[in-house]
């Protein structure tokens, strides 16, 4: 489902050249649940950006269910990141002004689904992740999990293939983390690929597959049976 | 996504900062409110002066004499009534006297006029007579009161047949002028109406120096102009000698100028509308970046630059928009005020309204393009790590 080729990435800032990424190849096959560690500066966040559609790589082949992706142009992008991918970041990144389900309607609005599904889908992605009663709340009326699961209905409420969650559990505590890779466990059960980045190895360890980075190169993969 | 969402959405983020949207708001309020209430004034002061005069008759051509070396007189004068295109002339002397009535006393100015005073000037005489061709052939010391004169002299007494004086003269009343609205060249009600020669010999003068002809239509005023210029240059031979003066050229004139005046003030208040929208791009450039991490997070679950370009053109242009209706209200509101405390007419149109409401919302949609134009073009992986 996604392959990523001799992938590199390279910053210039001012004169200076700074190659992120150098030369990352990778496969993950569709139901896979893979994480990707490394320590800060390794390079995972710019290799998250890539694989979210987020950014382009400088250098290499990107294919995402065959299609190469990185010559498509911005408008292209934006819609495979509405469609193929959910995002859940460390710091939730709810809009403050819009309540939960105003949050989790979002992506639906930019895809221009109807009003009446529209309700449905949102309805149901709150519901599964348990926030039935809290529709009508502002994220900051909800405590750090409870946003985060916000976060999760709004990856979720899209159908997408792919989640791509970047340190997921980063700002919570250790009940509220162990609820958030509960859901996300469960997810993959039901067939969802899973992209978790972290620099966890007790988190990254629920993974099928573990990949790591260092200093922009993949160095090890460890696989599960 | 569609525009209705994306008007809910421009509406919510202007309520979440309510302070910031009304002090944005407030220039165009002011630009528009004054776009109207000035070009609604300038309008009203034009119609009321064109009004008045136009109420004097636009067939209208005043004759003034400057050179006193020539005799100039009566029979000269009425000769003009025989120009073609002219339908009647009266001459006009004019000086200030005292009038006594009993122990009354008043100063007031006294108009040597003939007979065709009343017609010519649009005149009514309020009761009594007025002076005929035979008070002005045989030198009768007979007067006609304007409505505020006759009250001075005579309070409630009827004043037809009573002596007054004028600078000493024993003159009798013949009537009064019905009482009309003052015009620009001064007073209607305050004045005494004398027969013309009787008034030239009061004055010690056989030269008339003002006459006024009326034309026998509107038409034929610039016939009668030209033919009046002859007249008086054949007599005078000299054309500085004379000033020959068309209302309708005044009434273009006035109307050229109130024009001008109307136009001015209203580009004075555009300025003040463009200002206004000036404030609103930078409050946008302020939201902008502002709102940097929420632009990135909408690009990264899907919206296109389309998205983000309309719901910030969408803000600006609701801002204006709400902006410029309060300002018509406003608007309409101090026009009525104006209208009704003060003698000024503000006359209001349907166009100067849409018109002020239009420029106000293309101000918006103007102003509002840079910046969200530079929301749009945000990269998302630049705009998610913004903080």
């Amino acid at each position: 489902m996604i392959n990523v080729k001799d992938v590199t990435k390279t910053y210039i800032m001012g004169s200076i050249e700074l190659q992120v990424l150098k030369g990352i190849s990778l496969d993950i096959e569709e139901g896979n649940f893979v994480s990707i560690i490394g320590p800060s500066g390794s390079g995972k966040s710019t290799l998250m950006n890539i694989l979210g559609c987020l950014d382009i790589p400088s250098t290499g082949e990107y294919y995402l269910d065959g299609k190469e992706i990185s010559t498509y142009n911005e408008s292209q992008l934006a819609k495979i990141r509405n469609e193929k991918i959910g995002f859940i970041f460390q710091k939730f990144n709810l809009l403050p002004k819009l309540t939960a389900y105003e949050n989790v309607e979002l992506p639906l609005i930019y895809r221009g689904v109807k009003t009446k599904e529209r309700k449905e889908r949102t309805i149901s992605a709150l519901d599964s992740v348990g926030l039935s009663n809290r529709f009508h709340h502002k994220p900051t009326e909800l405590s750090g999990g409870q946003q985060q699961r916000v976060a999760i209905a709004r990856a979720l409420v899209g159908a997408p293939p792919i989640l791509l969650a970047d340190e997921p559990t980063g700002n919570l505590d250790s009940k509220s983390g162990e609820e958030v890779m509960n859901i996300i466990q469960k997810l993959n059960r039901q067939g969802k690929t899973i992209i978790l980045i972290t620099h966890d190895n007790e988190i990254a360890k629920q993974a099928g597959r573990i990949i790591s980075i260092k200093d922009g190169l993949l160095t090890n993969e460890v696989v599960k049976q | 996504m569609n525009i209705k969402n994306t008007v809910k959405m421009a509406f919510k983020s202007i309520f979440a900062n309510k302070m910031r949207t009304f002090l944005t708001m407030l220039g165009i309020i002011i630009g528009v409110f004054s776009v109207i209430v000035l070009v609604s004034l300038g309008q009203g002061t034009t119609a009321s002066v064109t009004e008045s005069i136009e109420s004097m008759g636009s067939n209208i051509i005043n004759v003034t004499i400057t050179d006193k070396s020539k005799t100039f007189d009566y029979d000269d004068a009425m000769e003009i009534e025989n120009l073609e295109g002219v339908m009647q002339v009266t001459p006009t002397v004019t000086s200030n006297v005292t009038a006594k009535y009993g122990l009354e006393n008043i100063n007031v100015n006294a108009e040597g006029v003939n007979e065709n005073y009343l017609e010519i000037n649009n005149f009514e005489l309020g009761y009594g007579r007025f002076i005929s061709p035979i008070d002005v052939d045989y030198r009768n010391k007979v007067a006609v009161l304007g409505t505020d004169t006759a009250e001075d002299l005579f309070g409630k007494i009827d004043p037809i047949g009573e002596q007054i004086s004028l600078n000493g003269e024993k003159y009798t009343v013949i009537g009064v002028l019905e009482s009309k609205e003052d015009s620009v060249y001064g007073s209607n009600n305050e004045k005494i109406v004398i027969p013309v020669i009787t008034a030239m010999r009061q004055m010690k003068t056989n030269t008339i120096s003002s006459i006024t002809v009326q034309a026998e239509s509107s038409e034929m005023s610039d016939v009668a102009v030209e033919n009046l210029k002859d007249y008086l240059f054949d007599i005078f031979e000299d054309e500085d000698s004379y000033f020959v003066f068309n209302q309708a050229d005044l009434l273009s004139t006035i109307d050229e100028v109130t024009g001008m005046l109307t136009l001015m003030l209203g580009g004075i208040a555009a300025i003040s509308l463009v200002v206004g929208g000036i404030g609103i791009m930078n409050i946008m450039l302020v939201t902008v970046s502002e709102r940097t991490r929420e632009i990135g997070i909408r690009k990264a679950i899907g919206a296109q630059r389309r998205d983000i370009l309309i719901q910030f053109l969408i803000e600006s242009s609701v801002i204006s928009c709400f902006g410029g209706i309060i300002g018509i209200i406003f608007g309409i509101v101090v026009n009525n005020l104006i209208s009704s405390l003060m003698d000024i007419k503000a006359v209001m149109n349907i166009q100067v309204i849409l018109l002020a409401f239009g420029f106000s919302l293309g101000v918006g949609i103007f102003f509002g393009m840079y910046p969200a134009n530079k929301a749009s073009k945000l990269k998302p992986v630049d705009a998610l790590r913004y903080e």
